[in-house]
């Protein structure tokens, strides 16, 4: 119950911050805490699963992608400037929160059955079963969730793996070293200028 | 019947909490100018829905929200790559990143 306000707070107060930062990589920052507080609220609907590859795939590859573009992006604009050592000032607060935050964590770790234990319910629709989070094949298990993945829905999850193939493909062409489009920043205006030129030429006729 | 026993709390508060986000989302896409702030309140509006599909999937005990959740991500995975490769190109030929210069294709 006031988890679910705590964790609702950490959401909004940190889809905030996204929206309001000065610099991306502060949005960055604050989208990171957005995705560990909903992978922590995927986990209390019993989405076992979907909170992993939440940390899997939105903290993992999709932030890492946006802080590579922000490093490319400002790597040949404005240099680094290295700046004050931060370090000593926030060691102590830094070590507090680390030493805080791991307390919880093997607290929880060691309190796991006692955390939350629904009472079981009748078969749903889909076949699966209310259960305990953790345990096997019960609503929102990995099993119960590659059963439904490979067997119901094995059209869909192929369409995701074509779906991928187009987007490595189009990041290809738009990126590569060699795009067909755009040769040198040289050229990209000189086709530009063209275009706008021949858009102002259509206007008048 | 939906099982709301099983939820943490009502489902009105998860419907809430996910239309809290999703048009705080929306509030980046529309007031913010810089193309990486925007593609990130786009991962702010898909992570909205996820976490009503999840709630929703929970309370029916019906994991085929799940499945939806799950191509969800990839979809976002793919929009977030072409999203940054297209900021990539823009970059590389106009050396700035308002989306409001990249108006070439404005009728």
């Amino acid at each position: 119950m006031i988890e679910f306000y705590i964790l609702a707070f950490v959401l909004i107060a940190s889809a905030i911050f996204v929206i309001i930062a000065s610099k991306p990589v502060y949005s960055v920052v604050g989208l990171l805490v957005h995705f560990a507080a909903l992978a922590i609220m995927f986990f209390s609907l019993a989405a076992e699963f979907l909170a992993v590859i939440q940390i899997i795939v939105y903290s993992g590859a999709i932030l890492m992608l946006f802080l590579f573009v922000i490093a490319l992006l400002s790597s040949g604009v404005a240099p680094f400037s290295l700046g004050s050592d931060r370090l000593p000032k926030i060691a102590v607060p830094a070590t507090l929160g680390v030493v805080v935050i791991l307390g919880f964590l093997i607290y929880g770790l060691a309190h796991i059955p006692a955390v939350f234990q629904p009472s079981p319910v009748a078969q749903s629709a889909s076949g699966s079963q209310a259960g305990p989070v953790g345990a096997a094949d019960v609503f929102g298990s990995v099993g119960d969730f590659g059963k439904a993945l490979f067997t119901t829905n094995l059209l869909p999850f192929e369409i995701t793996a074509f779906i991928l193939m187009v987007a490595v493909i189009g990041v290809i062409l738009l990126a590569g070293e060699s795009a067909p489009y755009v040769q040198s920043r040289r050229r990209a205006r000189i086709v530009e200028r063209e275009m706008r030129e021949a858009i102002m030429r259509a206007g008048e006729e | 019947m939906p099982h709301e026993s099983l939820l943490p709390v009502a489902l009105i508060n998860y419907i809430s909490l996910s239309l809290v986000i999703f048009l705080i989302g929306v509030a980046g896409v529309v007031l913010r100018r810089n193309p990486l702030i925007m593609l990130m309140s786009i991962e702010l509006m898909w992570n909205a829905a996820n976490l009503l599909f999840l709630a929703f999937a929970r309370a029916w005990l019906n994991n085929a929200g799940h499945i939806f959740a799950f191509l969800v991500i990839t979809v976002a995975a793919a929009e977030a790559a072409i999203g940054l490769a297209i900021v990539v190109v823009v970059f590389r030929s106009r050396e700035n990143v308002d989306v409001d210069e990249v108006a070439i294709l404005k009728g």
